[in-house]
């Protein structure tokens, strides 16, 4: 079974992003990026799969600009097989549309026929969290998102979900999509004898036309800001003054 | 602890250290000769995440090195426009005129740039030209021939347990190995220190002196901002109580870098470079640029200051030191890029030479030489007894004698007073803090000073947790024992991220370190006045994310 896996190059997670001035998004200048960390989880995971003996081949896939390549190197050399760029744009400040990264998903998809895809929830810099459902949609396939615990045998996938409630369990038929949570895997470091062997990996390079796909944006940003600083806190003496201040101050209680 | 099994690569050359120094080596080389296979190792996260400079660069070395830079895309595009300097009293501030600077200390053709984007260039450039470059891999051993020479580097093991085993993920790491390892980390870098010792390359020389810059990027108003312009200032609030000043450089978009350098000679335990720093910046010179602005990036970084005097042997078996880790920053001029250049170009052509020749492993005498003869040492002549008059004679009277000792060597080559002594290092310059009373520093006021904690956030670092402390106490008893009663133990002021806290566990005092802040200045390795910590790099890709520092 071959697994395709989505990456997305975002800002690093320990970047404090900071609003342009002018309110027109996020200032991404000098700013260091890395694959979302969801995505590293699915990638770990697929690759764990492939070490199982359960999946044949590990594909990776990023949707965007030439620098994503850097994020595609990554998941090569912590295992993937082989990686797919689709030049979507030449400008850093743009990000697709879920519906439009699942609609180029949906034609790799049809290209490169993986038994499973394996995607994060939801990428950190725009915490849509819907690419990989509108893909289960596009495909007809079944879904199962915010997996903290994933096993295929017998041409399903059983994904634990994290739920509101709890852990909920289901059985997927194959081909399908999973989405990644937090607890489903911690990814491995990426090791420098892996880093020199992925340089010599195919990276595949792809653009709209090829695929066949025209994107469309559907929705349009009116402003962004920063959220408000938090006040300095004060130090209570007492629990009696903790009370009174709650009640008549801040009047919560 | 039984042997880690570990794979190997060889190279021609291995660079240790992405900054200037090592990325200008790793393209001389590949100009010489394309097929020379060359990798440069950084225990960044990226190149440049690490790099912290003011910083006025002059191009003399870049225009050597790639001659045809001005039209390469360098992000080196605002040239230095005015120069001031400001001696500063509490509330006012005066003027010293122009001309009273010897002339190469003008900055006109120079320019203000992010070294950190100067770096992420350079890299580019290498790598377009075949250089393999590995950041996020720190380099944590020497590997040694069977000579005693130096084969290379252990770079990139991961994952050891916090009590040193090794954890689940646990990667060993690899040698990279090359027929000479030239050695780029930077001031007070941590195998730096350990060739030095081994080979004795700092016998006969001058102790190494330093000093802290804490660096902070501001957005300002548009109505301040003029790219181009340069103020440089000493006096409040060091006062006599240390070495220093501040600079102030205006990049492009809106951007300030404001940073301040405390030498680390200061002798009052109590004193504290970071609150000195966020003092300064109420100044009124200060308070008028930066209000209404943002603070968008911090960061510190130890600077080498002992200049001429202080550099050691820079060539050992099977290698050299370049930039930083040999100290080759002017003092007067603050830069030190040029010379940094410069020492990867001589480094690179010798080591060309060397393996042309078939030799591997041995010494690069023609690397000494060139940087004893070229370039580097007419810069650095000239300048090498500023830092000690100033030392000695304080302020006023290290600008006087230093400016009269510079004009002499400026008009006839040689200095006036010929070379002066460093005497101490700059840990054994520490008072104790009985001789001395605490300074009450004012409390940030959250819009133009900060409190230690929030600012480091804004150096973006980060560190694995569950890996072991990589700020290694010779004596873990030390701090409360003797730094604690005898120099109020002044980790707790020096360290610009708040890593060094006294803490009390019932009623008695603990030393914790909170390894997770570590920006990697090195100033604890310098500066502790028992010589007691040791700065280690910790896994690779940890450390600060330095945006265009």
């Amino acid at each position: 079974m071959k697994i395709l896996v989505p990456v997305k190059r975002v800002v690093d997670y320990n970047v404090r992003i900071r609003v342009r001035p002018d309110g027109s998004g996020v200032d991404l200048a000098n700013v260091k990026m890395s694959m979302n960390p969801f995505d590293e989880i699915a990638v770990e995971e697929a690759i764990r799969l492939k070490e199982k003996g359960v999946a044949a081949e590990v594909v990776v896939v990023s949707i965007g600009v030439a620098q994503a390549k850097d994020t595609l190197r990554t998941a090569l050399a912590m295992g993937a097989d082989r990686a797919i760029l689709v030049t979507a744009t030449d400008d850093v400040n743009v990000d697709l549309e879920p519906l439009s990264v699942a609609q180029i998903l949906s034609k790799v998809v049809a290209n490169e026929k993986p038994g499973l895809v394996i995607a994060g929830k939801q990428a950190i810099d725009n915490d849509m969290n819907a690419t990989g459902q509108m893909l289960a949609a596009l495909l007809g396939w079944g879904q199962g998102t915010f997996a903290s615990a994933l096993t295929v045998e017998d041409g399903s996938a059983v994904v634990t979900r994290e739920v509101d409630g709890g852990l909920q369990t289901l059985r997927l038929k194959l081909p399908a999509v999973v989405t990644t949570d937090l607890r489903l895997n911690e990814p491995r470091y990426v090791a420098l004898p892996n880093i020199m062997k992925a340089k010599k990996k195919p990276l595949e390079e792809l653009s709209l036309d090829t695929l066949g796909v025209e994107v469309r944006p559907r929705l349009t940003v009116l402003k962004t800001v920063e959220p408000p600083q938090r006040q300095a806190g004060v130090k209570v003496g007492s629990v009696d003054e903790l009370v009174s201040k709650l009640k008549n101050e801040a009047g919560v209680l | 602890m039984t042997a880690i099994e570990r794979e190997s690569m060889e190279y021609d050359v291995v660079i240790v250290g992405g900054g200037p120094a090592g990325l200008s080596a790793a393209i001389r080389l590949k100009q010489l000769d394309p097929n020379m296979s060359v990798v440069v190792l950084d225990k960044g996260s990226e190149i440049g995440a690490h790099i912290l400079s003011g910083a006025i660069i002059d191009p003399c070395a870049l225009d050597v090195l790639l001659p045809k830079w001005r039209n390469m895309n360098a992000p080196i595009s605002v040239p230095v426009q005015t120069d001031s300097f400001y001696v500063l009293g509490e509330k006012e501030q005066t003027r010293l005129p122009n001309w009273l600077m010897p002339p190469f200390m003008n900055n006109h053709g120079n320019y203000i740039v992010s070294l950190g984007n100067v770096c992420r260039w350079l890299a580019e450039t290498a790598e377009a030209l075949g250089v393999e470059i590995f950041p996020g891999m720190a380099a944590s051993e020497l590997v040694y021939g069977d000579s005693g020479e130096i084969r290379g580097v252990v770079a990139g093991e991961f994952g050891r347990n916090a009590d040193g085993t090794p954890g689940e993920n646990y990667e060993p790491g690899m040698i990279i190995a090359g027929k000479y390892v030239l050695i780029a980390e930077g001031a007070r870098g941590s195998l730096s220190l350990q060739i030095m010792k081994r080979y004795g390359l700092s016998d006969g020389r001058e102790p190494q002196k330093f000093g802290i810059g804490l660096k902070e990027i501001w957005e300002v108003n548009p109505a301040k901002h003029k790219p181009g312009t340069v103020v440089h200032t000493m006096g409040w609030p060091l006062g006599r109580n240390a070495g220093g000043g501040a600079f102030i450089y205006h990049l492009d978009n809106n951007q300030v870098c404001v940073g301040f350098v405390v030498h680390l000679s200061y002798e009052n335990p109590y004193l504290d470079p970071y609150r000195e720093f966020q003092r300064f910046k109420h100044h009124p010179l200060m308070a008028g640029l930066l209000e209404g602005g943002k603070r968008i990036a911090y960061g510190a970084r130890a600077i080498s200051e002992g200049g001429w005097q202080s550099i050691p042997k820079v060539v050992f078996p099977g290698g050299a030191l370049l930039g930083c880790s040999a100290g080759l920053v002017n003092v007067p001029r603050i830069k030190g890029s040029h010379n940094a250049i410069y020492s990867g170009i001589h480094a690179a052509e010798a080591a060309y030479a060397a393996i042309r020749k078939g030799r591997s492993g041995d010494e690069l005498r023609a690397y000494e030489t060139a940087l004893r003869e070229g370039p580097i040492a007419r810069d650095l002549r000239r300048v090498r007894n500023v830092k000690p008059l100033w030392e000695k004679y304080g302020l006023v009277g290290g600008i006087v004698l230093g400016g009269l000792d510079m004009w002499t060597a400026s008009v006839t080559g040689a200095p006036l007073f010929g070379t002066l002594h460093h005497h101490k290092t700059d840990a054994a310059a520490t008072g104790k803090a009985a001789d001395f009373s605490p300074i009450a520093y004012p409390k940030p006021d959250g819009k133009l000073s900060f409190d230690r904690a929030t600012n480091v956030a804004f150096s973006f670092t980060n560190h694995h947790e569950g890996q072991p402390c990589h700020l290694k106490l010779r004596n873990p008893d030390l701090p409360i024992t003797v730094n604690l009663p005898v120099y109020a133990e002044p980790a707790q002021r020096y360290c610009p991220a708040g890593v060094y806290e006294i803490v009390e566990d019932a009623g008695k005092p603990r030393f914790q370190i909170n390894f997770q802040n570590c920006v990697h200045c090195k100033t604890c390795d310098i500066k502790d006045p028992s010589q007691n910590i040791v700065w280690t790099p910790p896994q690779g890709g940890d450390g600060p994310n330095y945006p265009n520092m």
